[in-house]
Order: structure tokens, then sequence, then C-alpha cells
């Protein structure tokens, strides 16, 4: 690990500052992506900006119908919160099933969407229930957040102060996890709104997406046994030692009708 | 204080320092003006070194010294030594090229040591360690079987051809022969035993220190065996008198088997000490452990079973190719061939047995002995093929294995391959097993199972193994370049209180406390007035060290005979006290008496007299109460057992889980239960691992791509099911405690129950065979396979 200025600003605004002031700035949030990469020398910004005594990060609540998840909510914190279980379950379950207990404790929700690793959980969720994120500057749709691998609409000094979930009527997410990383070989969000249904997949390509088909035929009748036949391509899957590209077009099958399954089971 | 001896569940003496993080380790050592190194290391598999240009490395802030393999070999320092010699089947030596501890002219797998540098701090080092470059002209690289051993493949030693280490058989080839000629049936099997990589908790570390006033030498090491490290490098790599080398092990996290050998970094600290005169320390990073550590197991095997017609194994006829890595690490030529081959029997009277291993480098990392090694791969080969037999016979597989298992009493029986089991009793560690996984509830818990969609299988699996190596004679006679016997020193103070010096070497296994409990169950004194000495080449006779479950069965034996002699002088000077003739004097509960009458001596008064000899037999006995013994043991131990695993899988994600695991083994006398129980838990957790988690995968240049836990599966306890763990005991008939071993049991047994029941689980849809680790995506891939066939048909 190369050294590094390291800050720990107590507002956004400063924050922000700091990151603008930088040569080559980094922002900490639980460091379960960011150190690994320091200690393997594969970043070497000149500042880490720890977001770790931004009280108004950690914030969790509910505004009107919406959720409103602070960036630095760990996942624990999310996973732990009756205001998000009481908004959508689905987001704890999700939040609960996360890596290890390690990382749920350290690892935050502003800090994995901010990343955008392809096998990370959270960007299923986001895309499914529709979310939108907030910046200290503008709001960012999630359809329009992630672009790429490891590649998101963020500016080089925008910081991501909350992510608003709107409610839907049901949800549900499955995931087959890889059993070394515990990242998701597939990750499904099936989220039942009411302009429609969203599948979104995270894992199983190098950017999360949705699956029309899917999400066609669930409009017509929001069941399990509607996925039935319903295929996804392989082609543009991914393929590592945790599975080939066909076996993860059969999951995204597979995990999609669990997440209905579950979603059926419970309101919210 | 038989509440504290043998047999006793006492809790660990050494824990208190281990669970409260007040461990020593090397890594914890800090010694004045003590400098820090980093290794360069080759990002290629196979390649020449072109050039190697450190001048700007060696200007960089911080650094002593940059040194390379150059500087090594002007010093005259020597390669690392291979321990075990294996001849070829027309009896010419094993190919044994040079193991430069730095690369001097070409690099031989990702990870291989090119360049050492030294600075004040780690980080200067490893800044530095990026300015050292080396340009290469990269070679063809060779990873598998397959590929090392085609024709024309890249040669990873010029002195190797065919990339062949040794071409060995052992057994009756013309008997076995004529057994599958007169077969009325006959069963093949192909199997991988994977590549897996042994993950100590600690990783590996060194700390060299030369003291140029007196001109001798300390290494402080992470080793199983520090004694045998002693040994190799002062006479056989350094050259350095074997009193002016003290090697020390201090407390170690964990081994495996990965901590037992010679490695590059512990001569490139110690001799880069001397070199700049300040002490030198060398601590592994986690992505080092992976590719430098040795690996495990990687054989590829094709083996045949004949049976008769009443299905009596008649014949077993295995061949297998062995990857051993780039360079002969020190064991490592004994596994595939002595450690395995030697344990094809199993638990069976089959009288014909050939086999024949071919052992090859390649471009990957060495591999050498991990818990179990060349008893797994043995136990998996043998028992996937007989319930593959029972499958395609038709019959019961426990049935099948009851009609072969060697009678108990047909002890001591010789098999057909070298080895002489003493006692066994298989039946009953079965019959164990079965009621431990409740086998007669099986048939409702398996519909359960289908009930909710899942596939519920059944395996199981029976081994021996031979432990406690080993008869000093019958090793040598097998290519052994060293005795395997074990010393031990007790040493009894004035107070009665006791200190046991011993050459074995504790990383986990609790010696502090089984040791202290034969001392407690010998003498009589309490667990808390002993201490187990070890690790230090200055205090403890040489010894052989920990590996091969061999520390109570070699090391213990040791102490039991010191002990043995302590008593006996003890009974002289009580019999003096007492005014007895010594042949009147019984010992008993820590006092000495006088046959049939009241008078008594507790020990304590005895060891007090021994060292205040006021009153004392000087005139025949020297004063002083303290006995070594070097054990060397008559025959190895062979620990027995049989596993049972119940799992369940998924069938639309391909997900096992392990539902039940029941392991009932015969590990001999037992001397603490828990720790017992403990070290076939851990044996478990790693079998596991190796059915459905772990595996080293290389890509075809030979990068590693399983380089992190990120990609390695380590078992975690959410993996793993309750254990139920039991033993039968039927005592070792050869050494003085009657123990056999534990260490490697779990790692042995479980690996082929676990495949078994896989394949039990996923039989009625077709599948018939399943790869290790069987992992979600295997199974899956499994069963497409199986309906594509079953379709076809």
């Amino acid at each position: 690990m190369q050294t590094f200025n390291y800050h720990r600003p107590s507002s956004v605004a400063d924050a922000v500052a700091a990151l603008k002031a930088a040569e080559e700035g980094k922002l900490l949030g639980g460091g379960q992506s960011l150190i690994p990469v320091l200690k393997l020398d594969m970043a070497a910004p000149t500042d880490v900006i720890s977001l770790a005594d931004i009280a108004e990060l950690k914030e969790i609540k509910q505004e009107g119908d919406t959720l409103v998840v602070g960036a630095a909510a760990t996942h624990a914190d999310v996973s732990a919160s009756d205001v998000v279980r009481g908004h959508t379950p689905a987001l704890a379950e999700l939040a609960g099933a996360i890596g290890d207990p390690q990382v749920r404790h350290r690892g935050t929700l502003g800090g994995s969407v901010a990343h955008a690793a392809p096998a990370a959980d959270y960007p299923a969720a986001l895309i499914g229930l529709k979310a939108t994120v907030q910046t200290d500057r503008r709001t960012i749709a999630a359809d329009d957040f992630f672009q790429g691998l490891f590649e998101t609409a963020l500016e080089e000094d925008e910081l991501i102060v909350a992510v608003h979930f709107p409610k839907a009527e049901r949800s549900a997410y499955a995931k087959l996890a890889s059993p070394a990383s515990k990242y998701a070989v597939v990750g499904v969000m099936v989220a039942k709104h009411a302009d429609g249904v969203r599948v979104a997949v995270t894992g199983a390509s190098p950017r999360v997406f949705r699956v029309e088909a899917m999400e066609a035929a669930l409009n017509a009748s929001f069941a399990p046994e509607a996925l039935d036949g319903i295929t996804v391509d392989s082609e543009p899957l991914n393929s590592d030692l945790d599975g080939t590209a066909a076996y993860r077009a059969h999951m995204v099958g597979v995990m999609a009708r669990r997440a209905v399954a579950s979603a059926s089971a419970v309101s919210g | 204080m038989g509440d504290q001896g043998i047999g006793a569940r006492v809790l660990r003496k050494e824990d208190k320092r281990f669970l409260t993080g007040k461990g020593r380790y090397t890594d914890d050592l800090k010694l004045p003006d003590m400098t820090h190194a980093v290794i360069v290391r080759s990002p290629l598999a196979h390649a020449r070194i072109a050039s190697l240009d450190v001048s700007e490395a060696a200007a960089a802030p911080g650094v002593v010294a940059v040194l390379t393999g150059k500087d090594m070999a002007d010093d005259g320092v020597g390669g690392l030594p291979c321990g075990w010699f294996i001849a070829n089947k027309d009896g010419s030596p094993m190919n044994e090229p040079p193991h430069p501890p730095l690369a001097a002219d070409k690099v031989r797998h990702v990870g291989d040591q090119v360049a050492v540098v030294v600075a004040e701090t780690k980080a200067q080092a490893k800044a530095a360690a990026a300015m050292v470059e080396v340009e290469y002209d990269e070679l063809d690289a060779v990873v598998t079987a397959d590929q090392a051993l085609a024709d024309g493949a890249a040669l990873v030693h010029d002195e190797a051809p065919g990339n062949v280490v040794y071409d060995w058989e052992i057994g009756d080839k013309a008997a076995t022969e004529e057994a599958f000629a007169k077969a009325a049936h006959t069963v093949s099997i192909d199997l991988v035993n994977q590549r897996l990589i042994p993950n100590a908790m600690e990783p590996r570390a060194y700390v060299g220190h030369y003291n140029p006033t007196e001109d001798n030498y300390t290494l402080y090491t992470t080793s199983q065996n520090p004694h045998l490290i002693r040994l190799l490098l002062s006479a056989f790599v350094m050259q350095i008198p074997e009193h002016k080398l003290r090697v020390v092990a201090p407390d170690v996290g964990g081994g495996f088997g990965s901590k037992i050998f010679h490695y590059a970094e512990e001569v490139i600290v110690t001799w880069a000490s001397k070199k700049i005169g300040r002490p030198v320390k060398w601590t592994a990073e986690r992505s080092e452990s992976f590719m430098s550590d040795a690996h495990g197991r990687d054989h590829v095997s094709h083996a045949e079973l004949a049976l008769d017609a009443d299905h009596h194994f008649i014949g077993l006829r295995v061949a297998t190719k062995a990857n051993l890595g780039a360079y002969l690490s020190t064991f490592s030529t004994s596994v595939p061939t002595y450690l395995y081959a030697t344990l094809l029997a199993g638990c069976y009277k089959t009288p014909a047995i050939y086999a024949e291993v071919k052992s090859f480098f390649s471009n990957t990392v060495p591999v050498d002995a991990y818990r179990g090694a060349g008893r797994p791969e043995a136990a998996y080969l043998l028992e996937r093929l007989v319930e593959k037999a029972a499958h395609e016979l038709g019959v019961d597989r426990l049935e099948l294995r009851r009609k072969n298992f060697i009678p108990a009493e047909s002890f001591p029986y010789q098999t057909p391959v070298a080895l002489a089991y003493d006692v066994g009793e298989y039946h009953a560690t079965l019959e164990k097993a079965l009621e431990a996984i409740e086998y007669a509830g099986y048939a409702q818990r398996r519909q359960a199972s289908e009930a909710k969609g899942k596939l519920r299988g059944i395996g199981f699996s029976t081994f021996v193994e031979a432990c406690g190596i080993a008869p000093s004679a019958l090793a040598g006679a097998i290519g052994a370049r060293a005795g395997l016997y074990e010393s031990a020193t007790v040493r009894v103070h004035p107070t009665g209180s006791v200190t046991v010096f011993t050459g074995t070497h504790s990383h986990g296994q609790g010696h502090e406390t089984t040791f202290a409990q034969i001392v407690s169950d010998r003498l009589g004194v309490p667990i808390e007035n002993v201490t187990i000495d070890h690790g230090d080449s200055a205090n403890s006779s040489f010894g052989m060290g920990t590996y091969g479950s061999r520390s109570l069965a070699v090391g213990g034996s040791a102490i039991a005979n010191a002990l043995d002699k302590v008593v006996e002088k003890g009974r002289k000077i009580a019999a003096h006290l007492m005014e007895a003739s010594v042949d009147d004097v019984d010992f008993e509960g820590g006092n000495y008496k006088v046959k049939g009458t009241d008078k008594e001596t507790p020990f304590g008064a005895v060891a007090f007299t021994a060292y205040v000899p006021h009153n004392y037999p000087i005139e025949e006995l020297e004063p002083g109460l303290e006995e070594s013994a070097f054990y060397d043991p008559k025959n190895f131990t062979y620990p027995a057992g049989a596993h049972a695993c119940e799992v369940e899988v998924d069938p639309e994600t391909g997900q096992v889980e392990v539902v039940a695991i029941a392991a009932a083994d015969d590990v001999g006398v037992i001397i603490n239960p828990m720790i017992v129980e403990g070290q076939m838990h851990g044996g478990l957790a790693q079998g596991i691992g190796q059915a459905l988690l772990e595996r080293a995968v290389y890509d075809e240049r030979g990068q590693l791509m399983t380089g992190s836990y990120m990609f390695y599966t380590m078992p975690r306890a959410a993996d793993l099911p309750m254990f139920r763990v039991g033993n039968h005991v039927s005592a070792c008939t050869h050494n003085p405690l009657g123990a056999k071993g534990v260490g490697e049991v779990g790692a042995i047994g479980v690996p082929p129950a676990v495949i078994n029941a896989v394949v039990d689980a996923l039989r009625p849809l077709g599948v018939t065979d399943i790869e290790m680790p069987a992992t979600p995506s295997r199974v899956w891939q499994a069963i497409q396979d199986a309906k594509t066939a079953n379709a076809a048909e």
C-alpha cells in the first residue's frame, strides 16, 4: 500500500471539497473493495476521504412512501432496520445476505453502488425497485446510473448521499452465491410495481440487466409458473470458475421463479 | 491424578495464550537492528531471465541490499535437497534437478523467487521490489499431466527428459494380471484428486540472525520440524557447522503439512543476514502463500478392480500420474509412492495389487504432503471404486465391503503392497458409523427430502492409513534420507515439577496438554506442574518433528520411555530412603511404596533427594533426575475408520448441502478425548472442503486462477453440519502408549463418503460420476449431461 493523505470530514460539503482539492482522491465507505485494491497496489490515490464521521449519511428513514437509505448505512444496518423491513423487506433480506458478517458490518450501500461491481447485490435492488440515487448535486435514476463494469454516471468529484426506494407492491430477491466470495453468481430482484413488474439480474453479466420477457409474462400473471419456458440468452453472460454462461442463464430462470414465489408469499 | 491422566478430557494448557492473543509467533519477533525482506517473484510460469537490473531498487530509500540468484551462487549456497529417493521401475534413480533458492537463469512457476530486497522497513522493501527490472523470455508452460507428458512438451528442467520425475511401481504385476484374467467381473474408474492449497492461518515467516562475533546463526521459522530444518540448512544447503546454527520454531499457527518442508525463504533470510550483518525478517503475504506454499494432492488415476463370482476382490490395478510441480519439495517424492500406493489394500484382503505411478514436473507450485499425504488419494480411489463395483454388480455396498474386509482375527496382516497391519477392527467401526448416521431411518429421510424437491443421498467410506512414520530401517530401505525416530528428555526439577523436551512440534495439536497428561499419568504430578518444551534446537535433542500423525505414537512413546527410566531411577532412590530392596518398591499414584507395608515416599521427595543427595546411594547412583529416550517405532501405526455422509442436492441449482456426517475412527488409545474430537472436526472440515469446495486452478499459461479467497473456497462453519464423531479403540500393539494417531483421519476418510453420497443422490437421474469439488455448476452440468444421455437412449 502506498502512502496517502487521510481525511475524515464531518459533512458532505467538506467531503466534496476534499475530493475536489485532491490530486487523485478516493472516497472511503466501508472499504470492502477499496482497501484490498490499495493493499494490492492496484490503486494509489493521493488522498483517501473517509465518510465514517458524516452522521447524515448513515440515516435510514421513510419520507412519505419513499424509503431513504443513507449512503454510509452498512449492510448490517439495512438488514436490521425496522424502517427497511416495514417498507421493503426484500431489501433487508438482500442486505442480510451480502458477503459475510464482517463484510456486512463494514460495507455500505453507497460504497457498493458507487463501486458497481458486476456481482454485487445492491445494483439488482436499485434497478428492480426503481430507486433513485441522490448525490451531493443531483438525483440520478438507477436506470441511468449503472453504465458498465465498475462504471457509473457519477462524476469524478461526486458523492452519493442516499438512495431513494419507492414502495413496490411486492418484491423479493433470490441469489445463488459464489461459494468462495459470496458474491452473486446470479441474483434476481423481482418487484411488482403499480405500473409493472421488474426483473433485475446481477452477477450474470458485466452489468446489471432486466429481463423483459419475464417482466411481460409476470405482468400477465405474477406467479412462478408464468416464467416456465422463458429462457435467457447465454451468449452475453459470464463464464468463470463459478459456472458457465449456460449455467448462469439457467440460474436466472431458477432464481427468478424463486423470487416470484417468495414475493407472492409476502406483501410489500 | 487420574482426572488428568490418559483418557482425561482436560482443557488445553496452551489455549490461554492462544485465546488471549498472547501467542509468540515468528512475525511477532522484533530483534534490534532488524531489517525486512521482500521477495521479487516471477509473474510468469516459465521463462528465461534475459536480464535482471537491480540498480534502481538498490538506490531506493531505505534499501540495505538487493540480492539475486547469482549472488547466492557466488557465495556457494547450494540448492534445496529432496529428502526421499525413489527408484524407477528399472532401478535407475529418479530425476533430481537442482532447486536453487533464488532462480539463476530460469523461472519455473508463477511465484518462483527471483531476487530479494532487504530494507529498513517492509514498505520500503516492497516499494523497491517493484523497481527490480526483470526481462523475461517467456517459454511454453506445462500445467497438466497431459501437457507435461506429451511428446515434445516444453521441459521444466533440461535434466528431466519428458518432464518425468520417476516411473515407479509396487506390487506383483504378474499375479495381478492373472487375477484379472480369471476375474468374473471387473470394474474400472477414472479419477482426479484435485490440487489443493493448504492455507494455514499463519502465513510462513522467517527471521535470520547472523552473529558475527560468534560466527553463528539463528533461524526463527514457522516450521513443523525445526531440527530437520537445521540439518538440511546447515549440512546440505549452506555448509554451516550444525553447532553454529540454532533453529527455533516458536508458536506456529497451523501447518497441515505445508510447514514441514525446507523452503527457499529460510535459506534467503539466513544467508542475507550474514551478507548484511543484521537480522532479516520475511513474512509471506497471503497472496504469496497461495503461490509459494507447497500445494497438495494433484493426482490423475485409472483403477480397475477384479472380483470373482462371489464378489471377492481378487485383484486391483492402478495407474496414477502425480504432478509434483516445478521442483522437488522436501518429501514430495514419497507422497504419491510410499504414502499412497502402499495403502491401496485399504481395509480389504485383496490378494494381488499392482500400482504404477508416474510423477512429473510442471510449471506450477511444488506439491508435497498435505493433511493425509497420499492416504486420502488412496482412500478416495478405493472407496469410489468399491461403491461403483457394488452399483454395477447390483449388490449392497456395505455387504460388499463387509465381505472383503480383513477380519479382526487375521491380524497381523501382511498386505500385498509392503505394509503389515498390526491390528484393525473394521467391522466394528463400520457398524458404529452406521449407528451414528442412523442408517435405519435413512429411507424415511430420503422421502422427506423428495417431498420438498431435494435429492437425498448417502455415501460411505472405510479406510486404513499408515501413521507414526516410521521404523528408520524400513524408511531407509524405501528411500528416506533420514531416520524417523523421535527423542524426548524428561527433566524432573528438585521440587518435583517436570519439564519435557520433545523433538516434535506443536502447531495447533495441543501437545503441551496431551504430553503433560502422559507425564501426569506416569508420575502422578498434576499437569499444571509440567511444561512441554518444543521447537528450539538449542534445548531439545535432535527430533524429526511433527507430521503424518506421528507426534503421539512416536514422540509420545519416546516421552513414555524416558518417563519409565525416571520411574526406575526414582525406585532406586526410594528404596534407599525406605531402606527396602528395589524389587520390593512399587510406584503407584505418585508414591513409591514398599510392598506389604505402609511405608511410602512421594515422588516429590524422591526428586528432592536426587538433587539434594545428603542421604543417597551415591556410590551406586548418580544424583539428579533427568532421563532421555530415543524411540524408533517397530512398525507404522494403522488408524482406520468408517465415515458416512448424507447430502441433499438441489437439482435446480446443483447446490449440495452436507446434512449429516458420521465418523467412527479407531485411532488407538486416546489420551485426551476432547483434543481427539477437535482433530477429527478439523480433518472433516478439510475433507469436506476437498469434496465440495476447494481446488487450485491454473490456466493453460500456468497462471494461478485461484490465488485468493475470492476464488479459492475455504470451508466456513456454515458449510459444515454438526459432526457426529465416535471412536472404537483397538490399541496399537507395538508402542508403549497403544496410540495410533488422529491428525489426518478426517481428511482421509470423508471425501469419498461425501462424493459417494452425491453420486447416490444423483443416481436416479442417471449420473454415475462427479469430480471433486462437487461445485453447484458441476453438479448441475452432470445432471444436464445425464438428461442428454438419457434422451439419446
